[in-house]
């Protein structure tokens, strides 16, 4: 166990896939001599060399298109897009080439691709530098999406990704890339949680009121800074970190639901047709009997993302997250302005 | 501007050539009428599965009437060791892959996206979205590459086939970029049938389709790809540069869409019946005939032969393809993923119960 950053742990995760699978082929946009613009690559190409860490040509579409190819033939590609606003001229490749092939080959090719992503905004970039596009993916069969919260999540989960044997979309948040947190990147991958599960990240404790918060990623931290402050007014919130968009672990969330009675689904995307709305559906169809109250979406306003300056009034922060969790407890209205309150009989 | 390569013009002289006669120089009359038989073969399958549309035993059809010698022609040049990414029209390449006659409609029946396993014959299942495969032809070469660096007996090539058309897209360019920058064994076909549906080859280009890999520093030759010596001769020159560490090529085999897009298309909306005429004197089965005549190779035990050659093909697909069954429900849910996804078996479950609320069951 060491104590590292998320960047560090997710080089760590690479080298230890490097080292163990000599198929694994690291490719993507200044990864290679630079070591990326976050680092996460630092230091791999001097160590397992330029045929095995590729700076690629700057076209999206192109670098993974060819690490499709190369999958077919037998190579495991981990690609980098520099930028989560980046991936979207490589969205064909991604969408109607890597989803689709394992189901239009009735699973003769395989394409065990991993496409890491730093996602995310809080960091006062300019434009498209701070996207969430998990949903487009999410809502792709075909593709597994994860999103990794804290060190040790992105050193394991990395490598489980890149072990399996369906394409993986993984997100990185890169507000977080400074974040500490103990690492083992050792750990054996067959005793690990699986990919696909999610983790209580905090525990609802006492008998007082309970909400089950629901989030991922670079809204992990500032979910439990949440908890954190309502557990001093008495409310307990169950912090429930996803892990896995796509599948999702309904499980471990719909376990928490039905003994808090109450779910609020924060994340930095827009709102419209995103995945809280995803999860908002399956759990009111799952939990309704359960349900003291409707589900509540704090995110991301739909909007493009704005610039620097405005970006605290776009993501969600503790203040909106607490005001999430006040009108799932009915302390506020609990529908926007507008909206119909009343009984129709 | 320069004639295309030509090695068997349209009234079936052959035309001697210093550069590109010894890359056919074993090709004896009995290996000249194997092309032949495969290029009168292909064409038969071609008409027979129009026909089957017509009578609607398949939903829809790509012809390559008129293509058979730039598909024949580079498609018996490779080795089984390499690997083809094409597009959907290239049926007689999949001919001289090896995938079998009812596995060429297998697809077109509407029973699956995939009639083949692309491992088995060296060949991807074609691609739909234009000009996509070009780059999977390209990633593929890079890991040759990379298989070549541990054993130096590898030298297998990755061959991208696609139209005009395709020359727009971006992923082209791309793949483009990628095989140059990394000098992959990459050999890129583009068949130039004059029309992308609709749209001549002139709404893709000024200039001619030939000129552009070299902006990319690929080298490339323009070959008449109704002549199917000077294509196997080009695309053996191709193969051997890329077996030998020289990187990719570009081929631009000039032939023409006899037929429609699809039996989908109508081309009387967009196409001079003059035109057919003109391309139809340059047709790739009538030269090569003339000349296995000249040789005193042809004539009616050829005729005879290949003739049934290309009957038993029509009854073999036509014996074959109603007895094609159609898929199960359930395998809407098949092969989406490689590890067990539990969200998908909840729904494929789901679905399975709500069918068996149906007379006859989840058939």
């Amino acid at each position: 166990m060491t104590t590292l950053t998320l960047a560090k742990a997710l080089n760590a995760g690479l080298r230890r896939a490097l080292t163990d699978d000599d198929k694994v082929v690291l490719m993507g946009e200044d990864i290679g001599k630079l070591g990326g613009v976050y680092r996460v690559t630092d230091g791999l190409q001097a160590e397992f060399g330029t045929d095995r860490v590729i700076d690629t040509p700057l076209a999206e579409s192109g670098i993974i298109g060819t690490a499709i190819g190369l999958a077919y033939r037998g190579y495991r590609p981990v690609c980098e897009i520099q930028f989560d606003g980046f991936v979207y001229p490589a969205f064909d490749q991604i969408v109607s080439q890597l989803a689709k092939m394992h189901a239009r080959t009735r699973g003769t090719v395989r394409l065990p691709l991993t496409i890491r992503i730093p996602v995310g905004g809080g960091i006062g970039a300019a434009e498209h530098h701070s996207e969430s596009p998990e949903a487009y993916f999410a809502h792709t069969a075909g593709l597994r999406v994860v999103s990794v919260s804290n060190p040790q999540d992105a050193a394991t989960m990395l490598r489980q990704s890149i072990a399996c044997d369906d394409p993986v979309i993984f997100f990185e948040p890169k507000r977080r890339y400074h974040l500490k947190g103990e690492v083992d990147d050792a750990i054996p991958l067959s005793s690990a949680v699986p990919l696909g599960s999610a983790r209580v990240a905090r525990e609802r404790t006492g008998d007082g009121p309970a909400v089950t918060l629901v989030t991922w990623g670079g809204m992990v931290g500032i979910a439990l800074d949440a908890a954190v402050a309502a557990a001093d007014e008495g409310v307990a919130i169950e912090v429930i970190d996803l892990r896995s968009l796509s599948p999702i672990d309904y499980d471990t969330v719909t376990a928490s639901v039905r003994a808090t009675g109450r779910i609020v689904i924060a994340q930095e995307g827009p709102g419209e047709a995103g995945l809280a709305s995803e999860i908002a559906a399956v759990v009111t169809e799952r939990c309704f009997h359960f349900l003291e109250a409707a589900p509540v979406r704090v995110t991301g306003h739909d909007v493009p993302y704005p610039p620097a300056k405005l970006e605290r009034h776009h993501l969600p922060d503790l203040d909106r997250i607490l005001d999430g969790v006040d009108r799932a407890l009915g302390r506020v209205a609990s529908a926007p302005a507008g909206a119909v309150t009343t009984q129709v009989r | 501007m320069p004639e295309p390569i030509r090695l068997l013009d349209e009234h079936g002289t052959r035309h001697a050539s210093e550069e590109w006669d010894p890359w056919i120089a074993d090709l004896d009359d009995a290996a000249l009428a194997a092309l032949y038989e495969d290029m009168v073969v292909v064409r038969r399958i071609d008409t027979e599965a129009t026909a089957l549309q017509r009578q609607g035993e398949l939903a829809l059809w790509p012809p390559l009437l008129g293509q058979e010698a730039a598909q024949i022609g580079s498609g018996r040049a490779l080795r089984a060791d390499d690997f083809v990414f094409s597009s959907y029209r290239e049926n007689a390449v999949a001919y001289c892959r090896g995938v079998g006659i009812l596995d060429l409609v297998r697809v077109w029946r509407g029973i699956t996206a995939s009639a083949w396993n692309p491992y088995d014959v060296g060949m991807a299942t074609p691609q739909v979205i234009i000009g996509a495969q070009a780059l999977h032809a390209t990633g593929y070469a890079i890991g040759i590459q990379a298989d070549h660096r541990r054993d130096a007996s590898v030298d297998s090539v990755a061959v991208a086939y696609f139209g005009d058309g395709a020359m727009s897209e971006g992923d082209v360019s791309e793949a483009f970029v990628f095989a140059s920058t990394f000098q992959a064994p990459v050999v890129f076909i583009c068949q130039n049938n004059q029309y992308a549906i609709s749209e001549p080859v002139r709404v893709q280009t000024r200039i001619p389709l030939v000129d552009r890999p070299a902006g990319f520093g690929i080298p490339a030759v323009e070959v008449d790809g109704n002549d199917v010596l000077a294509v196997m001769a080009v695309t053996r020159q191709a193969l051997e540069r890329a077996r030998t560490g020289g990187g990719p090529s570009f081929i631009e085999a000039v032939t023409y869409r006899m037929g429609p897009h699809t039996t989908a298309d109508d081309p009387t909306r967009y196409r001079d019946p003059a035109e057919l005429e003109v391309w139809a004197r340059r047709d790739p089965i009538t030269r090569l005939r003339t000349l296995l005549e000249q040789h005193g190779a042809g004539g009616l035990e050829l005729e005879t032969r290949v003739a049934e050659s290309a009957d038993r093909v029509a009854r073999e697909l036509r014996a074959g393809i109603t007895e094609l069954g159609d898929p199960p429900a359930l395998d809407v849910f098949a092969h989406v993923y490689a590890e067990p996804h539990p969200g998908l078996d909840r729904e494929r479950d789901a679905y399975a119960r709500y069918l068996e609320g149906f007379e006859g069951g989840a058939l």
